[in-house]
Parts: structure tokens; C-alpha cells; sequence
């Protein structure tokens, strides 16, 4: 152990944007060839194509990327739209090239990028079974070997014979995660996938994710399922802009990502100027988190109370105006959300302009201890949103007055009453 | 315990790119895949399906013997209009066939180009071989034509394989180029059938070679589908003309075609994948 399987020093990408495709006509291009001197055939002949002259922008997709992968590693890609995640797994896959720098794979290359590429609709399941496992790598000997898993796994026995026009968007993925999820190469380059299909199917996808990793085969593996990264994946490497942004165990990586895009403020407040005039009939003002005396806090005990006030602004009269927070867990699950209007006396009344204090109370013995964060809307019902802050505050519960079990499950732990006493023989209690 | 483990090394190509014939090579099984796939579905999806390989031949040749052949009253080598024609339609076909398959085929095959690696010189080479099946058909039935005029070929026969071997060379050749040029250029597709209608004329299909005179001859066969079209004739029914210098030039031609688009292809393979 402790070999290398994927070492990638310096990678860079340059895509040219903007306007490439003025000869994207072979006439066009032969006209220029004829009207400009031979140095545009000779562009042409380099593979080129269009006149560089006339590119004005280039975009580095990917910038400066280096990492070392060891193999039976489970690396997991996190980041935002647009970081350069799928552009890297691009490169390492060999489907385009770096612009500088290079990476060194040691071990055969298995590379999921898309479910279901290549397959055909008027094949049969049976044919596309085939047809996509030889274009991921696989070769017909292995297909022959795992058919029956593959189709097992699918759960389309039934229908296997037919073509696949046919098929229900749900036979057709899980038909074809389940020909990607039968590679066996040594290092793994898993793209999104699981993005896509139901609960059952994507919890499916995981547990085989899951077991391929335990098999000792390096997993590279891009997701936005942050509860799928900290699960599956020891480290992880975290993208921003093309650039590498942190390398680190996964869970505190994934950690130091939702702080970074959720706000660590305890207490956030907006002034008249700052915002956008767009809000123009509601606007939030500040939003802070109490102690049950009214003091700023950030971490609050397992066993206290926590208010949440929520200023705001109502420049002119409203009807059925709500206010709604969510809470997120650390895995950016939401835990539960809670609107002004839960509270009858707060509904279908009109609402005139004025400056709103709104609280609400969070009971005790209720969040796990860990750390949440909050968003906040102002919508109208059955309207339209006004104003949405996301991530607005940051808060941790505790684990002073906690008697839980340890290792909890469960997005919530409240406290319940329990009774137990001894029952007689007649099952009844005594 | 160590097992030798293949190391492969990403970077940035610079100008004439390695061919790397044998890395296709250990993707023949993708190859075969996809070949079969372009045939299951060509066959699956019409319903004249074989025919359609054997239909526009024939009325080709049909067309052409009334018009070139009664009325035009072309000389024919000694032979039956319609035998000589059509003995070079069969080839012809399958050329042009794979020209308009293939010049599309990179383009057409974008979603494999953009999710997965393999060499893409297999796309190409997979519409230019699906073809021969249909190039079978119409085999069929030119030995057919063969029986019912009674023509039967001499000893020059051995010299077939070889000629298909060049039919294959030449389409794929002619492929390489313009499936490459069409990621880049996409009128080149629309190109195709005006620049295969030129073709068909500046081959000796409808006419005789014999029309031209010496110099001429052996200069017109540096279009490779002269000496294809001429050698066939002339293993298959003997004509007179024994084409010699004619198939050496375009033996050479099309091999100068197939190296260079090899090449070409190669070196444009690396913005394929950005561009399609």
C-alpha cells in the first residue's frame, strides 16, 4: 500500500469562448484561404481551424491543479457549479486534453461520467447490455460472466428482450447504472451519477458505490450529495474556480465547505441601502439568535431553549404575508421549517406598513447536537416569494444536559415519555 | 506480487500525434460492438432492410444502361452494358456509402465522444466496415448478373481480395478526412453528395477508361477508385484491358490518402472532444 495511482502535477485548462465560430464553414474557410495569404492554410492544415486573431477570450476552466492519489483511496470532488470538477475528470479520463501540466494513472481506468452512454433505443436491454459495457472497457468475456448480476441488479429480468424505447426512464437508469456499476477497473472516476432517479434507486447506487470502494479499488468520485461524500469517502478535495480550494479528510472538508457558503454570522443585519430594490414590499432587516433572556448566542445546550427574532420591514399593506424559516443540518439536510402563519391568529389578516419584530421559540431536547444553519423567506401564499436570505445564521447545540443514546440516528432527537412497567401474565399491565 | 501495472501519462500533444495502432488494436472488441450495433439497427429499424442495399445499385445501373448504354450508345469493353456497369456500381457503392456514413460519424457519435475514452479512430473505421455487408449483397447479385449472361471470370479472380482490400483502404481513407474535417466544418456533411456526384463521373462506371488515351489514362488513375473500379471489372469479367499502371497509380494514391488522413486525424483528435 502507499503506491501511487493517480499523481496530477500543475493540470490546466484553457477553453477559448466567445467568437470561435466564425469559420465554421469549410467555404467559408476556403474563401479566407484564397483571399488571405497561405499562412490561413497552413492554420487550417494544423488542425486550428478558426482565426485566432479574431478570439478575444479564453476562460482557464481548471488552474494549478496538483494532488496525489495512493491507491485504494476514496477521494471524493465537492464544489460549487462551474468549479472545474467534471473538466478535471474529463482530463483524467483522456476525453480532452490539459493545456499545461500532466497526470500519471498507474492501473486500468474505468470512467462513469454519464449512465446509459452509447446506448441505443431500438436494441434490446440484452444488446445494450453489451454494446455499453464494451464501450465503458468492458470486454465481452467479463459481460458474459456478470450478465446475470447485471440484470439481477437492474431488476428489468422481464423485460430484458425488448427495446429499450420502451423502457421507463427508471428501467432505463437503473439498467444502466447497473452495467456501469459491474466495471472492475483499479481506479474508478465516478461523475455525478447518482444525481439522478428515485430514493430507492439512488440508495441502491450508493450501497454499490459503498461496496466497490471497500473491494480496494481507488474511487475518484464527484458529487453534490454531501451525505454520499462523507460516507463513502476517507479525503476529500474541494474545488473552487478551476482551482483547488482544500484537501482534507472528507468530513472536515465538506464541513469547512457549507460554513464557507452558509454564513457564520450569528447575528446579520442589513441596513436600507445595501439591498436590492426588487424587495420593495417586504424587506428583512436583521435576523439573531437568542438565549431564552434574550442574550446573543451561537451555541446553545441540548437542554435550553433558543429564539430566533427576525426584523423586518413592511413598506406597504400585505395580505397573507408569511414569514418561514428552514433549518439545515450539517449534511445539508433540512431538519424542519417553521412559518409566522402556523399561528391562526397570524392568517388571513392585512398587514400594514411598519417595522415587525418576529420571534419564534425552538424547544429544548429536540436538535441533535451538531451544527445547523438558516435560511429565511418572506413569501405571500400561494403568490409568489419576496425575499429569500439563505444561510443568513449559523448555530451548534450542545451536548450540555444531553442523556442520549450515543451514535443517534435520526435527522431529530427529541425526547419522548416513555412508561414501562411490568405486565401480568394475561398481558395486561399491573 | 507485483504485477507489471500500465502507466499511462496525460499531457498536452504538440503537433503530428503517435497512431498508436496498437492501443486500437486492444480496443478491436468496441470496434466490432460498434459495427454490429450500426448494422442491427440499420436492419432492425426499415422494413426493405437488406433490399436497400441491392435497390440503388440496380436502378443505377438500370438508368445508366438505358441512357448511357442504348441511347448514348457508350462503348462497353466487349461486354454487356449492364454488366459493366453495374460491375462497378457494387464498388462504387459501398465507397460512396461509406463516405456519407462515415463523414458524419464523429459528429453523429458526439455523446461517446464527450463521455468516454477510446480511440476515436474506431468511429470511422466502424462506419466504413458496417458497409460491407450491404457490399456482400450487391456481390450476390452481380454473380448473379454474371450466371445469367454467362460471363465467367478467368484466373485474374485471385486478384479480388486485393482489390477489396484497396476499396477498403480508399473509403476509409477518404473517411478519415472528411469525418475529421466535419467535426471542425459542419458543411462538409452537406458537401458530400455534389462532391460524390463528381466522383461518380471522374470514375469509369458509366464509361470505359479504354475512352481516354495513354497518358491521360494512367494520370486519371491517381483517383483511386479508377483502378478499384477497372481492376474488379477486369477480375471479374475480363475485359480487356489489363490496368496495370492504372491500379499501381491508384494503389498509391490511396494509400497516400489513407497515411495522411491517419495522421490528420490523429492530430485533430485532441480538440474533438471540445468541438463536437
Amino acid at each position: 500500500m502507499g503506491e501511487i495511482a493517480i499523481r496530477v502535477e500543475k493540470i490546466g485548462k484553457k477553453y477559448r469562448i466567445g467568437k470561435r465560430e466564425k469559420y465554421k464553414t469549410l467555404r467559408d474557410a476556403l474563401a479566407a484561404t484564397f483571399t488571405a495569404p497561405f499562412q490561413k492554410a497552413g492554420r487550417l492544415l494544423r488542425g486550428v481551424g478558426a482565426d485566432p486573431g479574431e478570439l478575444d477570450q479564453t476562460i482557464w476552466a481548471l488552474q494549478d491543479i496538483s494532488f496525489e492519489v495512493k491507491r485504494g483511496e476514496v477521494v471524493g470532488i465537492i464544489g460549487g457549479n462551474g468549479a472545474g470538477k467534471s473538466t478535471l475528470l474529463k482530463i483524467l479520463s483522456r476525453i480532452t486534453e490539459p493545456t499545461v501540466g500532466f497526470a500519471e494513472i498507474h492501473g486500468r481506468v474505468g470512467s462513469l461520467l454519464e449512465v446509459g452512454t452509447g446506448f441505443h433505443p431500438e436494441l434490446t436491454g440484452r444488446e445494450n447490455i453489451y454494446l455499453n459495457g464494451a464501450i465503458l472497457g468492458m470486454k465481452r468475456a467479463d459481460i458474459d460472466r456478470q450478465f446475470d448480476e447485471i440484470v439481477a441488479f437492474s431488476e428489468v429480468e422481464r423485460f430484458i428482450d425488448t427495446p429499450v424505447k420502451h423502457y421507463s426512464s427508471g428501467m432505463y437508469l437503473r439498467l444502466a447504472f447497473a452495467v456501469a456499476a459491474h466495471l472492475e477497473p483499479e481506479i474508478l472516476l465516478v461523475d455525478e451519477v447518482l444525481a439522478v432517479g428515485d430514493a430507492g434507486f439512488q440508495k441502491k447506487c450508493l450501497g454499490k458505490m459503498g461496496s466497490v470502494a471497500k473491494e480496494g479499488r481507488t474511487v475518484l468520485f464527484v458529487s453534490h450529495n454531501l451525505g454520499a461524500i462523507t460516507q463513502l469517502c476517507g479525503t476529500a478535495v474541494q474545488m473552487e474556480k478551476g482551482r483547488l480550494k482544500r484537501v482534507g479528510p472528507s468530513i472536515a472538508v465538506v464541513t469547512a465547505y457549507l460554513s464557507s457558503s452558509f454564513g457564520t454570522e450569528v447575528k446579520s443585519s442589513w441596513s436600507n441601502e445595501s439591498l436590492e430594490s426588487n424587495h420593495a414590499e417586504v424587506q428583512f432587516k436583521s435576523v439573531r439568535l437568542l438565549s431564552i433572556d434574550e442574550q446573543p448566542l451561537s451555541i446553545v445546550n441540548f437542554n435550553e431553549s433558543l429564539l430566533i427574532e427576525i426584523a423586518y420591514d413592511v413598506k406597504i399593506p400585505m395580505r397573507d404575508l408569511s414569514v418561514i424559516f428552514h433549518v439545515y443540518d450539517s449534511m445539508n439536510n433540512i431538519v424542519f421549517e417553521s412559518l409566522d402563519t402556523d399561528m391562526p391568529e397570524r392568517r388571513g389578516c392585512i398587514i400594514d406598513p411598519g417595522l415587525y419584530l418576529a420571534t419564534a421559540k425552538i424547544p429544548p431536547y429536540l436538535l441533535k447536537p451538531g451544527r445547523y444553519y438558516l435560511s429565511f423567506d418572506s413569501f405571500v401564499e400561494g403568490v409568489k416569494l419576496i425575499e429569500r436570505l439563505e444561510g443568513a445564521l449559523t448555530f451548534d447545540v450542545s451536548e450540555v444536559g444531553c442523556t442520549l443514546h450515543p451514535n443517534r440516528n435520526g435527522i431529530v432527537s427529541p425526547v419522548l415519555d416513555w412508561k414501562v412497567c411490568r405486565s401480568n401474565n394475561n398481558g395486561q399491565m399491573a | 506480487m507485483e504485477e507489471s501495472v500500465q502507466v499511462i501519462r496525460i499531457e498536452p500533444s504538440k503537433g503530428w500525434v503517435a497512431l498508436q495502432l496498437k492501443e486500437l488494436w486492444a480496443y478491436r472488441e468496441l470496434l466490432y460492438f460498434l459495427v454490429w450495433r450500426d448494422v442491427k439497427v440499420r436492419y432492425k429499424q426499415t422494413a426493405l432492410g437488406a433490399a436497400w442495399a441491392i435497390i440503388q445499385p440496380v436502378f443505377t445501373m438500370i438508368v445508366f444502361s438505358l441512357f448511357f448504354g442504348r441511347l448514348g450508345k457508350i462503348p462497353s469493353d466487349g461486354l454487356p452494358y449492364p454488366l459493366f456497369s453495374f460491375a462497378a456500381l457494387v464498388p462504387w457503392t459501398y465507397f460512396s456509402h461509406g463516405l456519407s456514413q462515415a463523414s458524419n460519424s464523429l459528429v453523429g457519435s458526439a455523446n461517446l465522444i464527450k463521455k468516454v475514452y477510446f480511440p476515436r479512430l474506431s468511429i470511422p473505421i466502424a462506419s466504413v466496415a458496417s458497409g460491407l455487408i450491404d457490399f456482400a449483397l450487391a456481390f450476390l447479385v452481380l454473380l448473379g448478373m454474371m450466371l445469367y449472361y454467362g460471363i465467367f471470370p478467368g484466373i485474374q479472380l485471385i486478384w479480388l481480395p486485393l482489390l477489396l482490400l484497396l476499396t477498403l483502404i480508399t473509403s476509409l481513407g477518404v473517411s478519415l478526412w472528411l469525418s475529421a474535417l466535419n467535426v471542425h466544418f459542419r458543411d462538409v456533411r452537406q458537401m458530400i453528395p455534389f462532391l460524390t456526384q463528381l466522383w461518380l463521373f471522374a470514375t469509369p462506371i458509366a464509361y470505359p477508361s479504354s475512352l481516354l488515351s495513354e497518358p491521360w489514362r494512367t494520370l486519371y488513375s491517381i483517383n483511386p477508385m479508377v483502378g478499384v473500379v477497372e481492376g474488379f471489372r477486369w477480375a471479374l469479367l475480363g475485359t480487356d484491358t489489363a490496368p496495370g499502371p492504372m491500379i499501381i497509380v491508384s494503389s498509391l494514391a490511396a494509400v497516400a490518402i489513407l497515411v495522411s488522413g491517419t495522421f490528420y486525424f490523429r492530430r485533430l483528435e485532441k480538440t474533438f472532444a471540445d468541438v463536437v
